[in-house]
């Protein structure tokens, strides 16, 4: 079957997409389903990330995969200033200024980068960066392998970390209880400002396991920032194993479209999905009824 | 005589500009049952916010075993050992019981978290029933044992309960009534806002009355239960 031998390398390859997909959704839906906002600089942070993981190996010669015990907490932090001095502080508590605040970070970020580093796109060559896997039914380059299975086990640890710590807990109490979050002496402006961080590290992540295969350029984040949204929206907002199995759908779709409709028309499954989900299924396929 | 545990004076508060504590002055003795009694806007909530840290204390004192506690964030008053059960009781509806009983200890006790759990079990069996269920699909009379059981894991130095008789049958209110005189009897000072006034009187050992956002009324719980004031004002006698 010639058939089977191109769609199914197809198919896999799509799961490695939609894995590392599915990590920058994991931070927005987190982000949604705490904060209760919607960060419109997703995009721009992920590219802020692309960068990081760009200079630490240009500049020092830091493997990308090796800078993740870097980016992680590099980008944890940043998150966690911008929420809780910047997104926070200019919000006034009103939803309608927080969304104004990240759209007008995201124009800030990308213009700051063009200006800094121009409209160039970076790349990196490692030793592995043309190796591939032999999977028996289809080659896979290695670094979609390793983001596949990278992406999985940070979502993993992640699902633990909400799951089974008193952080986690608290950070699911606040996300529906405010006031009963308060009164059993959770910090929130902290616990907000934490949230919004971990989502912000999820990007510094994805980062790592995206550039090998992938390339940093100053509006490189929209293209991804759509595809979340997507992905959020039809996982279902604030759900966390939605992201999961939305990421892994979509970059399936992308890539199959991709196959028989090219390169360019491709990306139409996603967005049919998108306008679906909201005619049919507007809460997404694991998100609560409200 | 021994400090009070708990001594508010001269305090006042709102929302916006709206003033709704007017000079609050009351004082809870370490070990006894204080009730607070009032009709819907007479200001029990806002008290209970404002010594809880939610809420702004606009002028006046708030001290707690000697200290000023007044404006503090609920975070560091939780840890002092105030522990409020809020009216809607605010637990979490999307976590199981086991773990909004574990975010009890959150701030406070988190080393005797273990045996605090066993003792919230002991007090409310039928929690233990339903420690994998998720809280929100609990009862109401249930989701109240939670909240009081939340509180308990805290080992409350001070513990406010505002209308935990609220919204259950009047067999889950004497039953909650027992509970609260038991909870005080083990050692804990409670602060009870009711508006369910003669039984919150027959367990409490003193009462302050609040009325447009002042205290009225206060006293041992039998001298109020005998002022004249009360009788007209609640009973219409």
């Amino acid at each position: 079957m010639v058939e089977a031998a191109i769609i199914v390398p197809a198919i896999l390859n799509g799961l490695t997409t939609g894995a590392v997909y599915a990590l920058v959704a994991l931070g927005l839906t987190l982000i949604y389903g705490v904060l209760h906002i919607i960060n419109f600089a997703h995009g721009a942070l992920l590219m802020v990330a692309l960068y990081g993981v760009y200079f630490l190996y240009a500049l020092a010669g830091i493997d990308p995969y090796l800078a993740l015990p870097i980016m992680i907490p590099a980008m944890f932090a940043l998150g966690y200033l911008l929420q809780r001095y910047v997104i926070g502080r200019a919000g006034h508590g009103k939803d309608e200024n927080v969304m104004l605040v990240t759209l007008g970070l995201s124009i800030v970020i990308e213009n700051l980068a063009l200006y800094l580093w121009s409209s160039d796109t970076r790349t990196i060559e490692t030793a592995y960066g043309f190796a591939t896997v032999d999977l028996g039914v289809a080659l896979i380059a290695v670094p979609k392998a390793v983001a596949f299975v990278g992406a999985l086990a940070i979502t993993a640890v992640l699902w633990a970390l909400m799951r089974w710590t008193d952080l986690g807990k608290a950070i699911r109490a606040l996300a529906r209880e405010r006031r009963g979050a308060q009164l059993v002496g959770i910090d929130v402006e902290h616990l907000y400002a934490v949230s919004f961080g971990i989502g912000i590290a999820c990007l510094g992540a994805a980062a790592c396991l995206l550039l090998p295969s992938y390339y940093a350029s100053p509006h490189i984040g929209s293209a991804f920032v759509l595809i979340a949204f997507t992905i959020v929206v039809l996982g279902g907002m604030g759900s966390f194993i939605g992201a999961l199995v939305g990421g892994l759908i979509i970059g399936v779709t992308e890539s199959l479209g991709g196959l028989f409709l090219g390169e360019s028309l491709g990306k139409i499954g996603v967005f049919l999905i998108f306008i679906a989900v909201l005619l049919f299924r507007p809460t997404g396929l694991f998100g609560q009824r409200v | 005589m021994a400090e009070p545990l708990l001594k508010v004076d001269g305090l006042h508060a709102g929302y916006g500009a709206v003033e709704i504590l007017r000079g609050i002055a009351l004082a809870v003795d370490e070990g006894e049952i204080v009730a607070v009694l009032g009709s819907n806007g007479a200001g029990k909530t806002t008290l209970n916010n404002v010594l809880s840290g939610l809420l702004r204390a606009w002028r006046g004192s708030i001290c707690f075993e000697g200290e000023v506690i007044a404006n503090r964030p609920p975070q560091a008053i939780v840890e002092r050992g105030i522990i409020q059960v809020p009216e809607g009781r605010s637990i979490f509806p999307t976590l199981t019981v086991r773990e909004n009983l574990e975010l009890g200890s959150y701030r406070r006790a988190r080393a005797r978290r273990a045996a605090n759990f066993d003792r919230a079990c002991a007090i409310f069996p039928r929690l233990r029933e339903r420690l994998g269920q998720f809280a929100g699909t609990l009862s109401g009379g249930e989701q109240q044992m939670l909240a009081i059981g939340r509180a308990v894991m805290a080992e409350p130095r001070l513990l406010i309960l505002d209308e935990p008789s609220l919204g259950l049958s009047p067999r889950l209110v004497e039953e909650m009534f027992g509970l609260i005189a038991r909870l005080n009897e083990e050692g804990c000072t409670i602060l009870l806002v009711e508006q369910n006034v003669m039984q919150t009187l027959t367990i409490a050992d003193h009462a302050f009355v609040l009325e447009n956002g002042m205290v009225t009324l206060s006293g041992s719980a039998p001298a109020v239960m005998d002022d004249a004031t009360l009788k007209r004002s609640y009973l219409g006698i």
